[in-house]
């Protein structure tokens, strides 16, 4: 194959008020696993979208070879034997595997030569153990396949440099187990990938090659042998000591605030999403729902949340059950939705606006708006939880993810709720962040019970006092997070195996 | 060179003012360019323009006059676009309003004293509009049909409406075969301000505006109007009464040209003829997103379009100009505005390739 060495040099690139890129080396050699590690925001996908073509560098060069490219579209890039595996796919939902794979290429002219195309196909999923229907339409696809489709995308194209934004947040443990091997298939051939992530474990366990970076710059080129610990790692990546365990002590539970009685409902298109669901929670603990994407969780919260209507069963909030289309009280619930702006906020009115969205009729009195009120609560909200806003007056959409969800956070507890619902309240945020959304639900567990719903087993772990795990809309099990032999079962329960 | 379009983190209210000048001035000039390929001297048929308008006391007037519809039936649309509801049915509504108000004053003012016929012609007036205004409503929030075509639509069947009854049933016997009913009785017309067409239109608009900005922006039901235009899912998180709201928000956003309706026929025409629709309605869009939805900034708007309106009436007299000239002009000016907006929101960067 005698792929070249690709170095990028001095890189620089700015974003209206952002420097995501701050005079970047790097240097991807052929045949090896690249990580590049970094918090969200130091500007990985920066660095790697101006590889393979999607934006170009304000200063800086890229050679392929001894070779200087420039880059000015996407398909200049794949030209160079470039191509990335963005974070939302991008595939075209109602057309084939194959279709999507030829999308864009100029060759075939006019006819498709679907045979040909889906022979080829095949072939190319048999070597690297990408299991794909080439006739198979995207919709119905799990996002583990779509994600192998676009792969097989940039195979196709014959590339020799795979770039891979987070592939991992999609997937089950054992999906990441396959596109490890996946990737080790593709490096032994002389190809390399790059591999974006901030999971500390997926990089001492695959990279050849790991790059930290932090606000822009890169703090240290690596080798797994070079690194002595996680917890360096981790420091290296934050650029301060991250505690990965929290300290959490056991609380004297209080009473039922939430119940689940053999509850089952469905999706938007009718479909059983989950079924016969029972459970508890009780006011001081934690209770996690953890599973993959998709496997009813949105559908369960959307019915107990009184947002969507369920087919059977019984949900009791604080003993009185809520049936069908009515609701909860929204005085004594606080809910942390999963899509932050779609739902938690209302991106183009401002922080005010935002605060007061759940409490709304306690700041207008005779239907009159109490501003010195609302205004004061804003201040004491936005210092107590370290809120960093650009001004008072700023829009919600001008706030950081990390700070628009403790905006989000702030208004739920402002409340002094005693059941919250927090649906992937850490999804998509920094570490610095993360913990601070952590510290947060610790608290308030002094006083409600938690439903957590999460994809992220870190984060389950390190939070919960019981864990239940859904998986195709059942929940496989429940135990206690004291119950340490269990553990090691989560990961295959989540991907539909049970303890046999 | 290769153009880059980003999108401003910061908005500064600075640029967005600065861009509404350049803009306004930049369609000066290509109108001025218009004016010159149909062979008129720019500088002179603005002149002339500026002169029809604000040339004396009673030009000015005249703009007033034709502002008091497009105020109304632009607060119409604004006020519907904050729920993220596409109004575009201001005309008929407009007309409906118009037929209502002169029900009353045809055939109930009779039997009335005099000085109930004026408030109960704005009430039937607001009504008419309103409820015309929540059928498209009805079917919005009921079934999910398409506003923007359904209050279209209706703007065809008001003015057919309208005709039939002023040629038809409603036509003046003593008129000589004039399209058009009865001169209303006196009771039932507007005051004037002196020595003008101005009439008490003019104060509805004014307290209108003014109370929509109020209830937008410092009471319960307008933080729940914006928050439900601004993001449905989160209005849901928050149990507010979407339906309901939608309901609500046609049928005032209906009222408010049904207002300008009655306002037209009895502070203007004091009966109904053919100059009832003339496309306030249709203006009224125009003024609404020019004053970014903005209930008192677009009374100024609504202004500055009419003296367009008036304006242009003289480039026809004066000058012999065909009268779509002042329509470009207007078009041109919606472009240039509705472009330096996104410039406000967006930057442009030029890179060498």
């Amino acid at each position: 194959m005698g792929q070249a060495l690709i170095r990028m040099e001095g890189i620089t690139k700015r974003f209206p008020g952002v420097l995501a890129n701050d005079h970047i080396d790097l240097e991807i050699e052929p045949g090896k696993i690249h990580a590049l590690l970094g918090e969200n925001g130091a500007g990985k996908t920066t660095l790697m979208s101006i590889l393979s073509g999607r934006y170009r560098p304000d200063e800086g060069a890229v050679r392929v070879g001894e070779k200087r490219v420039r880059f000015s579209s996407p398909s200049d890039a794949l030209q160079c034997g470039i191509g990335m595996v963005h974070q939302h796919f991008m595939l075209i939902h109602n057309q084939t595997v194959a279709e999507n794979i030829t999308l864009g290429l100029h060759r075939p002219r006019f006819f498709l030569h679907r045979k040909k195309v889906e022979e080829k196909v095949e072939g190319l999923s048999k070597t690297y153990g990408l299991s794909v229907n080439p006739t198979a339409t995207i919709e119905g696809l799990s996002l583990g396949e779509q994600q192998r489709v676009e792969i097989l995308k940039l195979l196709y194209r014959n590339v020799d440099t795979l770039i891979l934004d987070e592939p991992t947040s999609v997937l089950t443990p054992s999906e990441i187990e396959e596109l490890f091997a996946t990737l080790k298939n593709i490096v032994r051939e002389g190809r390399s990938v790059i591999f974006i992530t901030h999971k500390l474990e997926e990089v001492m366990e695959i990279a050849d090659r790991i790059t930290v970076l932090r606000r822009g710059r890169v703090i240290a080129h690596l080798t797994p042998n070079d690194v002595e610990s996680r917890r360096e790692l981790a420091r290296l990546m934050v650029g301060r000591e991250v505690v990965l365990k929290v300290e959490k002590k056991p609380l004297a539970l209080g009473e039922v605030v939430l119940e689940l009685r053999d509850c089952s409902g469905f999706d938007e298109r009718g479909h059983p999403a989950f079924h016969n669901i029972s459970f508890a929670v009780r006011r001081g603990e934690i209770f996690s729902i953890v599973g993959v994407a998709g496997n009813g969780q949105s559908e369960l919260v959307a019915a107990i949340m009184g947002l969507k209507p369920f087919s059977s069963g019984e949900i009791l909030v604080f003993g009185k059950s809520h049936q069908r289309k009515a609701s909860p009280p929204m005085e004594e619930v606080g809910y942390i939705p999963e899509d932050r702006m779609g739902m938690g906020s209302i991106p183009n009115l401002n922080l005010l606006d935002n605060l007061i969205l759940t409490s709304y009729h306690q700041f207008y009195q005779h239907g009159l708006f109490q501003n010195e009120a609302a205004r004061e609560m804003r201040d004491g909200l936005l210092s107590k939880f370290h809120i960093v806003v650009p001004n008072r007056d700023a829009l919600a959409r001008q706030l950081s993810g990390g700070n628009l969800q403790k905006l989000i956070l702030a208004r739920e507890f402002s409340r002094s709720p005693k059941l919250i619902v927090a649906e992937q309240p850490t999804h998509g945020l920094d570490i610095g962040a993360t913990e601070e959304v952590w510290m947060e639900l610790l608290k308030q567990r002094e006083r409600a019970g938690i439903l957590l719903i999460s994809g992220d087993l870190k984060e389950v772990l390190s939070l919960s006092d019981r864990i239940g795990v859904i998986f195709r809309g059942r929940l496989m099990g429940v135990f206690s997070s004291e119950e340490e032999d269990w553990i090691g079962e989560i990961g295959p329960m989540m991907a539909g195996v049970k303890r046999g | 060179m290769r153009i880059a379009i980003e999108r401003r983190l910061n908005p500064s209210t600075w640029a967005s003012w600065g861009g509404l000048g350049l803009s306004i001035l930049l369609a000066l000039i290509m109108g001025g360019i218009v004016f010159f390929m149909v062979g008129a001297n720019p500088l002179k048929a603005y002149s002339v323009m500026a002169a029809g308008a604000f040339g004396s006391l009673y030009n000015i007037s005249e703009v007033l006059v034709k502002a008091i519809p497009l105020i109304l039936c632009g607060l119409s649309v604004a006020i519907s676009a904050k729920i993220l509801i596409w109004n575009i049915g201001g005309e008929g509504q407009l007309v409906v309003g118009g037929i209502g108000s002169a029900a009353i004053a045809l055939f109930l003012s009779p039997y009335l004293p005099s000085f109930l016929v004026l408030p109960l012609m704005i009430l039937a007036g607001f009504i008419a509009g309103g409820l015309w205004a929540s059928i498209p409503g009805l079917l919005k929030a009921r079934m999910g049909v398409n506003e923007i075509l359904t209050t279209l639509m209706l703007n065809y069947v008001a003015i057919y409406w309208l005709e039939h009854l002023y040629f038809g049933p409603w036509r003046d016997p003593m008129g000589m075969g004039f399209p058009g009913t009865a001169i209303f009785p006196e009771s039932a017309w507007l005051p004037r301000f002196p020595q003008t067409r101005v009439h008490l239109g003019l104060i509805f608009g004014i307290v209108a505006a003014i109370l929509l900005q109020v209830i937008l922006w410092r009471t319960r039901w307008g933080y729940e109007i914006r928050v439900i235009g601004e993001n449905p899912k989160a209005a849901r998180l928050a149990r507010m009464k979407t339906t309901q709201y939608i309901l609500w928000v046609m049928f005032v956003s209906g009222g408010l040209a049904g207002l300008a309706g009655m306002a037209e026929a009895s502070g203007i025409h004091y009966r109904l003829q053919q100059g009832l629709a003339v496309g306030y309605g249709y203006i009224g869009i125009i003024v609404a997103w020019l004053s970014r939805l903005h209930p008192t900034g677009l009374i100024l708007v609504a202004i500055f379009l009419a003296s367009l309106l008036v304006g242009g009436d003289q480039l026809q007299s004066v000058m012999h100009l065909p009268s779509s000239v002042g329509l470009v002009l207007e078009g041109t000016l919606l472009f240039f505005v509705l472009g330096s907006d996104f410039l406000s929101r967006y930057r442009i960067r030029l890179s060498p390739k």
